[in-house]
């Protein structure tokens, strides 16, 4: 059965549930937000990328009220948002801290938004059970936030935030507390109850793993802007930037000058090194400083050199790092460019092909690396 | 072994300190009045053997506390001491919680400012304290002159020596026991439990009263007994501030002491408000241990 692909932001007669119009957000002399536009669709999983600073979270708190876009505006369902206070929004948000109120049980940390609506008493408790068992927290009710784990406050903070049903749900870093194993699980629960109660999410986080995760579409962002926002598969396999490459997953960049042939370009890296060739449809002018992102899994590893690749060079290993299902390779080309390449252990460890101080051939074809102006 | 050697510090402190005290005021609150020194008897004769200790019990007797029961000056200055405690802590309460309010939400570079401002005080003698009250709040005093010049007032109020003045000076003098422990439970608080409040559909005052006073109901209770204890038998505050009206059983004690040399009275009035005491010590430390709990 075919599915209808989920890209709102392709489709010109979608209307946005958030729009950002030239937002700008400055403490003092620091701009935190710097003139961003851009749109969030309806069920949307929205996920917000940077380093710390880089204004992620100020986005979030402008979005929930707490912060005020010094200039621009933001829409949410076409309607301004500044003249509203957080308590009156249709937005609630999942706090980093989870911010569970320690004199409340469970169940009242949930009910709490609710109570504050003046919804009537059945109402609430049917509500209330509703999300208990959405996040599977029945046996827990009566207990108060201390005398649960890590793991089952998150999930009283996404029920607490759930409970008023909002238009918007805001997550910051919401599993920052949590330990590896139980972020993972915890990240497809996420992504289920998004999509069970079908509402749109704007999460914040630093951890990429984890907005390719769960996210429709991932903004980068970099001293307030978002560099690129786009779909975790296009973020990865076609970054527009250097940063928005190296920020995502590991890459080697390899600076070079570009020169137009064929569909592609020849990039000149190092003296008495062949040139490597790179299709892209960027258009670049002849001599101009590029920039070929190669990602590690799309370079193979050989002892021979392989006829049928385009480009391929000859270096010597100096690391390997060894991660169980996959080894990254860090091979020295003779000028002393650095280049990753990742090969699956498919055989025991003892009998590994290659070694530290080994000489090898790197290949990958014309469409594997990503050219780029900077 | 080492346990009990670290145990023994404090115990040996407290039978020293507290313990032996008790029972020596104890005994003379049993004993009757007499024309010698100490102004008691019976004394304990050990010279005499069994036989002195035998006599010295059988000398002891109630009749102080049958004689406190009797006369309504006693029972009326304890619950008048009580009523005053209880008026002055909340007033103290509602002075000093904006201000431990205020403490806990300034920025961080002022807060050590702040809390010296308020320790300060207690720098200077206590006794100084209260008399520079009575220069403030006398007819001819500071604040007279102030409002006679503001032309709020005609006539210069009479303040000093009524219960006014007294509840003034519980109130300034006990403002830092009730301050320090507010202060530290608000300074404890997550600032985003307030933001999650917001967020959830509550006004900042609907907040202020289902988030920060629940979590700072620790502080408060630590802060009101702090200030309830002690002035019930405060005796400085009444006696240089308040005037004849003023009933307190510190007052009454110090009376029965030096003016009337009748140490038995006064010890069987010391032993009865001791007795008052415990009911507020002990759910005092009942709250301070719930919220040892409460932060683990």
């Amino acid at each position: 059965m075919a599915q209808t692909v989920f890209e709102p932001w392709n489709d010109p007669e979608a209307k946005p549930l958030i729009q950002f119009k030239g937002v700008t957000k400055r403490f003092g002399d620091f701009t935190a937000i710097d003139n961003q536009t851009f749109d969030i669709y309806e069920r949307e999983f929205f996920a917000l990328l940077g380093p710390s600073g880089c204004g992620k979270t100020t986005m979030m708190r402008m979005l929930a009220g707490f912060e005020k876009p010094t200039e621009g505006t933001i829409l949410l369902g076409g309607q301004d948002m500044a003249p509203i206070p957080p308590n009156k929004r249709a937005v609630n948000m999942m706090f980093q801290s989870y911010a569970l109120f320690p004199h409340l049980s469970v169940w009242e940390n949930i009910a709490f938004g609710l109570k504050r609506d003046g919804k009537p008493k059945d109402v609430i408790a049917a509500r209330v059970d509703e999300m208990l068992k959405l996040t599977r927290l029945q046996q827990f009710a009566r207990r108060k936030p201390h005398q649960i784990s890590g793991g089952q406050r998150q999930r009283v903070a996404l029920a607490r935030s759930l409970a008023k049903a909002p238009k918007l749900l805001l997550l910051d870093e919401p599993m920052g507390a949590l330990d590896a194993k139980l972020r993972q699980a915890t990240q497809f629960e996420l992504m289920d109850i998004q999509e069970k109660t079908g509402t749109t999410f704007v999460i914040v986080t630093h951890d990429q793993e984890e907005a390719m995760t769960v996210a429709s579409r991932v903004a980068v962002m970099d001293h307030g802007r978002i560099i690129q926002a786009d779909t975790p598969a296009n973020i990865y396999e076609m970054p527009n930037s250097v940063y928005v490459a190296d920020f995502i997953g590991e890459v080697t960049i390899i600076p070079g000058k570009a020169h137009k042939r064929g569909n592609g370009y020849d990039i000149a890296f190092a003296e008495g090194q062949p040139t490597l060739h790179s299709e892209t449809d960027a258009a670049l002018d002849n001599g101009q400083t590029c920039y070929l992102a190669l990602r590690p899994e799309k370079v193979s590893i050989s002892a021979e050199k392989p006829a049928d690749r385009t480009n391929t060079v000859q270096g010597r290993i100096i690391d390997i790092a060894y991660l169980g299902n996959l080894s990254t390779y860090h091979v020295q080309l003779p000028n002393g460019q650095m280049i990753k390449a990742q090969a699956a252990n498919t055989r025991r460890l003892s009998r590994r092909d290659f070694s530290w101080e080994d000489t090898v051939w790197l290949s990958w074809t014309d469409t594997a690396a990503v050219l780029l102006k900077g | 072994m080492r346990r009990f050697a670290l145990i023994a510090l404090p115990c040996a402190w407290l039978l020293a300190l507290f313990l032996v005290p008790f029972l020596i005021v104890l005994k003379i609150s049993l004993s009757d009045i007499a024309l010698a020194i100490p102004p008691y008897t019976p004394t304990l004769d050990l010279s005499a053997g069994w036989q002195g200790i035998r006599a010295f019990f059988s000398a002891l007797d109630f009749d102080n506390f049958r004689f406190l029961a009797t006369d309504d000056l006693y029972w009326k200055s304890y619950i008048s001491s009580l009523q005053i405690a209880f008026l002055a802590t909340l007033m103290t309460l509602f002075v000093g919680y904006p201000i431990a309010y205020g403490m806990a939400n300034a920025p961080d570079h002022w807060r050590p400012t702040l809390m010296m401002l308020v320790i300060l005080p207690f720098w200077t003698s206590f006794l100084i304290r209260v008399y520079s009250w009575m220069g403030i709040l006398s007819t001819e005093g500071y604040l007279n002159q102030l409002l006679l010049w503001l032309g709020v007032i005609s006539t210069p109020l009479t303040i000093l020596n009524t219960p006014t003045a007294v509840y003034i000076g519980i109130v300034y003098t006990y403002l830092p026991f009730m301050v320090l422990p507010i202060y530290s439970a608000l300074e404890r608080m997550d600032g985003s439990l307030l933001e999650a409040a917001e967020d959830l559909g509550c006004s900042r005052v609907k907040a202020f009263w289902l988030i920060t006073v629940p979590l700072s109901k620790t502080g408060i209770i630590a802060g009101c007994f702090l200030v309830f204890i002690p002035v019930i038998g405060e005796f400085v505050i009444p006696s240089l501030l308040g005037g004849s009206q003023t009933l307190m059983i510190g007052k009454v004690l110090w009376e029965e002491f030096f003016n009337n040399r009748d140490w038995p009275v006064a010890s069987a009035v010391a032993v009865v408000l001791l007795l008052i005491l415990i009911v507020p010590i002990v759910l005092f430390q009942m709250n301070e241990q719930k919220s040892r709990e409460a932060d683990q």
